[in-house]
C-alpha cells in the first residue's frame, strides 16, 4: 500500500529542506522525499499550494481518561489531535487515578491503541499519586512506555523530592517536566498580576510564583546533574534564567504553549471564564519576549497544554472556573494566523519546534521526513480562512478564547503511520 | 441624555464623562424628592427591580430599596440565606429565574470580581453591579462625587486622597476612574501590603505616608478596614495601622483648610477614623447616604426611560 504526496512544499527542519518536492510512503513509512517522484501503483494525494511537513508532536496534553472522561476521553482528544494537525501527543499524569505506575501506563497504550487516532506516549508522575511526597517507580513507568515524568498542575513544592527526582531520572535519560508554580505566591491567584489585575479587580499570579521555582529548580537540576523541562513557560524572567543556564551547560530545555504566545493578560476583561488559564495570560511585555525567545534557541517548542473542561466547569464566576484551555484544534491556525502571517516566526521555525525538536529531546523516531521512519505527516492550507467554532471541536472541551476569530492557515491534512486521518478538519477514518 | 443604548451599569471605568454628568444632574432633583413630605412620583410604575444580594449589605441594598420605591417601581430584594443559591443552584439559572418573573432591572453585588459582567452577558434584563468584589462599586463612587460637586461646587480638577485599603476595595477603583474622567489628581495612601499591583499605572500617586499623601488635597476618601477581607500578614495589627492611618485631627489639618472628608460606611471608629474627625463639620458621612439614594434613583430613572417632565413637578 503505497502513498504519494505530490507536489507539496516539503518544509523539514531536521533536513533544512524547503522547496517543492514528492513524499512517497510505502506500508507506513516514509520511503522517499524528492521532486517529480513517478509511481503509478500509488493513491496520489495533491498537495499543490499545500505545505507538507513532518507531523506535529504536541508533548503537553491532558487526555483527562482514566477518571475524567467526562472532559475528555482519548478517543476523543486523539480525535482533536488529529483535525488540529497533531500526529502524536503526550499525555499528562494528572488522571484519576494518577499516572504513577505500568498498570495505569498500559491502560493509556491500550486504549490508544483501540480507540486513538494518533500516536500516544503517557508522561508518569513525579511522585506517587502526584502528592509530592515520594518518587514513583520510575523503571516502572519508563517499561510501560512512558517518556518523561511530571507532577503537571501540581508543583512539588519540597525541593528535596525535586532533587531526588531529578537524581533519580538520570537512570533512563528522561525529562523531569517541571509546573513552576509556587503555590503559596498563587494561591486565590485568576490571572496574571498587573495593571490588568488592579483594573479588573481579579487576585494576580505573579510572575514570581513561576519564576522562584525556575530558579530553585535551575539549581537543583545543575546540583544533581539532572534534565529539568520546564513546562508552559510564561514569563520574560523565566526566560532570562533558562537563558543563562544553558550557557552555562544546564541540562534544561523548554516550552511555551501558543496561547502565552498569542494573547495577553488585557482579554481577561471580558471575564470570558475561557481566558483563564495556568499560567495566567501574561503582559504584553512578556509575550513579546517569548515570541523573541522562539528563534534563538531558548525556547525548545511549543506545546498547547491541550486542558479541556466541561461546559459547567467554565459557565460560572469567573473566581470559580477552572483553569485550562482546549487548544489542540487551534494551536495551528492562531500561530500561522498571528505570528507566521504577520512575519514574526518564520514557519520553518514553527515547524521546528513542533516537530524535529520535541521528537529528538524525547527520543522519538517521528517529527522529520526521513525514510525509514513512520510516515507522520501534517499538511498546511496557508491560506485556508476559517471561524474558530468550538461547538464543532472533536474535543470534548469547549473552552477555547479564540472562539468566534476568523484565523487564516489550517491544517489540511493529518497523516499518522501512513493513513490519512484527518482532511480539512474532518475525520476520515 | 448621556444614557442612551447602555443597557448595564457595570463600573465607572465604562462610562464616559458625560454619561457620569448626566447621572449628576438627574440625581439634584432626585434629593428634592426625597427631601419632601411625600417622597414619591409615579415615573418607574410598572417596573420591576430585582436586588439579588450575595454578601451581606444593609445601606446600599436599602438605598437602592428606597430609590426603587421612592420612583413606584416594584421591588424585591433577593439574598443569600433567602434566595436558592445555597441550594446549589447555578448563577446562570438563578438569573434567568428572575429575569422570566418579568424582572426589568437587576441589581447585583456579590462577592466576586467580574459577576455582573457575566450576568449582563446572560440576560436581558438590565444590570447594576451594587458591588463586585475588589473590581467596580459604581453607585457609591457616583454618590461620593454627588456630595463632592454638592459642597465644591464642582468635581473637576481637585486632589482627593483615597486612605486605606486601596487593594481590597472596589470603592477606591470606582473612585479613581470617575474622578480621573474630570481631571481630577487622585492620590491612594495606604501600606505597600494594601496597594493593588501597578496602581500607578492607572494614572494615581501613590503614598506610603499618611502625612505626605493628605498635604494640600480637597477631598479626604476613607476607606473601611474590612476585617473580613484581610488576609493574614497584611499588616501586623489594627492598632499599629490605626497608629500609621487613622484619620485623625491633625492629619486632617494638613489638607486643604475647606476639606471634605467621605466614608462609604460603616465605620470603625477609632481604626480608620477618629471620632472626632467622624463628628465633625468637614465630614458629610451622613449626607453621603442621603445622595446614595438620590444618584440611585437618577440611574433607575435614566436606565429604565422615565419621562424626565414627571420628576419635575
Amino acid at each position: 500500500m503505497k502513498l504519494l504526496v505530490k507536489g507539496g512544499r516539503v518544509i523539514d527542519p531536521a533536513n533544512n529542506l524547503d522547496e517543492i518536492a514528492d513524499v512517497l510512503v510505502e506500508d507506513g513509512l516514509i520511503r522517499r522525499v524528492e521532486p517529480g517522484i513517478n509511481e503509478p501503483e500509488a493513491e496520489i494525494l495533491s498537495a499543490e499550494g499545500k505545505v507538507v511537513c513532518p507531523g506535529f508532536i504536541d508533548i503537553h496534553v491532558h487526555l483527562r481518561e482514566p477518571g475524567y472522561e467526562y472532559k475528555e476521553d482519548i478517543a476523543s482528544g486523539t480525535r482533536a489531535a488529529a483535525a488540529g494537525g497533531f500526529t502524536s501527543l503526550c499525555c499528562m499524569p494528572n488522571t484519576n487515578p494518577v499516572i504513577d505506575n505500568n498498570a495505569v501506563a498500559d491502560f493509556i497504550r491500550r486504549r490508544a491503541q483501540e480507540t486513538g487516532v494518533v500516536n500516544v506516549y503517557p508522561i508518569g508522575s513525579i511522585t506517587k499519586k502526584q502528592e509530592g511526597q515520594e518518587i514513583s517507580e520510575m523503571a516502572d513507568l519508563v517499561a510501560a512506555g512512558c517518556v518523561a515524568v511530571s507532577d503537571d498542575g501540581r508543583p512539588v513544592m519540597n525541593a528535596e523530592i525535586m532533587r531526588r527526582a531529578l537524581e533519580y531520572s538520570r537512570i533512563f535519560n528522561i525529562p523531569v517536566i517541571a509546573h513552576c508554580e509556587d503555590v503559596n505566591l498563587s494561591e486565590d491567584g485568576l490571572m496574571h498580576e498587573g495593571y490588568y489585575s488592579t483594573l479588573y479587580g481579579l487576585k494576580g499570579i505573579p510572575a514570581a510564583a513561576e519564576e522562584v521555582m525556575v530558579a530553585r529548580d535551575l539549581l537543583l537540576a545543575e546540583a544533581a546533574q539532572g534534565w529539568v523541562h520546564f513546562a508552559h513557560i510564561s514569563t520574560r524572567g523565566t526566560l532570562e534564567m533558562i537563558r543563562q543556564a544553558k550557557q552555562r551547560g544546564v541540562r534544561v530545555t523548554c516550552e511555551v504553549s501558543p496561547h502565552h504566545l498569542t494573547l495577553t493578560d488585557e482579554i481577561v476583561g471580558s471575564y470570558d471564564t475561557d481566558t483563564k488559564v495556568n499560567p495566567p495570560l501574561r503582559s504584553q511585555e512578556d509575550v513579546l519576549a517569548l515570541r523573541a525567545a522562539l528563534e534563538n534557541g531558548v525556547i525548545d517548542c511549543i506545546a498547547t497544554d491541550h486542558a479541556p473542561h466541561e461546559f459547567e466547569a467554565k459557565d460560572c464566576e469567573y473566581p470559580l472556573a477552572a483553569f485550562g484551555i482546549s487548544g489542540l484544534e487551534t494551536a495551528v491556525p492562531a500561530l500561522l494566523n498571528d505570528l507566521v502571517h504577520p512575519g514574526k516566526l518564520e514557519l520553518m521555525d514553527m515547524v521546528r519546534l513542533m516537530t524535529v525538536n520535541p521528537a529528538r529531546m524525547l527520543n522519538l523516531n517521528r517529527g522529520a521526513l526521513i525514510p525509514g521512519y513512520p510516515a507522520d505527516i501534517t499538511i498546511l492550507d496557508l491560506e485556508a480562512e476559517k471561524t474558530v467554532e468550538p461547538n464543532q471541536f472533536y474535543s470534548k472541551g469547549k473552552n477555547n478564547p479564540y472562539k468566534g476569530r476568523i484565523l487564516r492557515g489550517w491544517p489540511w491534512a493529518t497523516i499518522v503511520d501512513g493513513q490519512v486521518v484527518a482532511l480539512e478538519g474532518k475525520l476520515v477514518i | 441624555m448621556g444614557f442612551k443604548g447602555r443597557k448595564d451599569l457595570l463600573g465607572l471605568q465604562y462610562l464616559t464623562r458625560d454619561e457620569i454628568t448626566t447621572i449628576l444632574d438627574v440625581a439634584m432633583p432626585m434629593k428634592d424628592i426625597i427631601l419632601r413630605d411625600i417622597k414619591k412620583v409615579p415615573t418607574l410604575r410598572g417596573k420591576v427591580m430585582v436586588t439579588l444580594f450575595y454578601e451581606p449589605s444593609t445601606r446600599t441594598r436599602t438605598s437602592f430599596e428606597l430609590a426603587g420605591k421612592y420612583l413606584s417601581a416594584d421591588t424585591v430584594n433577593l439574598t443569600v440565606s433567602t434566595s436558592s443559591v445555597q441550594k446549589g443552584e447555578s448563577l446562570r439559572d438563578t438569573i434567568k429565574t428572575i429575569e422570566v418573573m418579568g424582572t426589568d432591572v437587576v441589581v447585583i453585588r456579590h462577592s466576586m470580581s467580574g459577576v455582573p459582567n457575566y450576568v449582563a452577558q446572560n440576560t436581558s434584563m438590565r444590570v447594576i453591579n451594587a458591588g463586585d468584589g475588589i473590581h467596580e462599586h459604581p453607585t457609591q463612587a457616583l454618590l461620593d462625587m454627588y456630595s463632592i460637586r454638592e459642597k465644591k461646587g464642582t468635581v473637576e480638577n481637585l486632589k482627593v486622597a483615597i486612605l486605606g485599603d486601596i487593594l481590597h476595595s472596589r470603592v477606591a477603583r470606582s473612585n479613581i476612574f470617575g474622578l480621573q474622567k474630570f481631571g481630577c489628581e487622585v492620590r491612594v495612601i495606604g501600606p505597600p501590603t494594601l496597594m493593588p499591583p501597578d496602581i500607578e499605572k492607572i494614572g494615581v500617586k501613590k503614598y506610603f505616608n499618611t502625612e505626605e499623601g493628605l498635604e494640600g488635597v480637597d477631598v479626604i476618601n476613607v476607606l473601611r478596614i474590612q476585617k473580613e477581607r484581610q488576609r493574614r500578614g497584611l499588616f501586623p495589627t489594627l492598632d499599629e495601622y490605626a497608629n500609621l492611618y487613622c484619620l485623625t485631627r491633625d492629619r486632617v489639618a494638613l489638607a486643604q483648610p475647606d476639606v471634605l472628608v467621605l466614608h462609604p460606611g460603616p465605620m470603625n471608629r477609632g481604626v480608620e477614623i477618629s471620632s472626632e474627625v467622624a463628628d465633625s463639620q468637614v465630614a458629610v458621612i451622613n449626607e453621603q447616604v442621603t445622595n446614595g439614594v438620590a444618584v440611585r434613583m437618577a440611574l433607575l430613572y435614566l436606565m429604565m426611560g422615565g419621562a424626565r417632565d414627571e420628576i419635575a413637578g
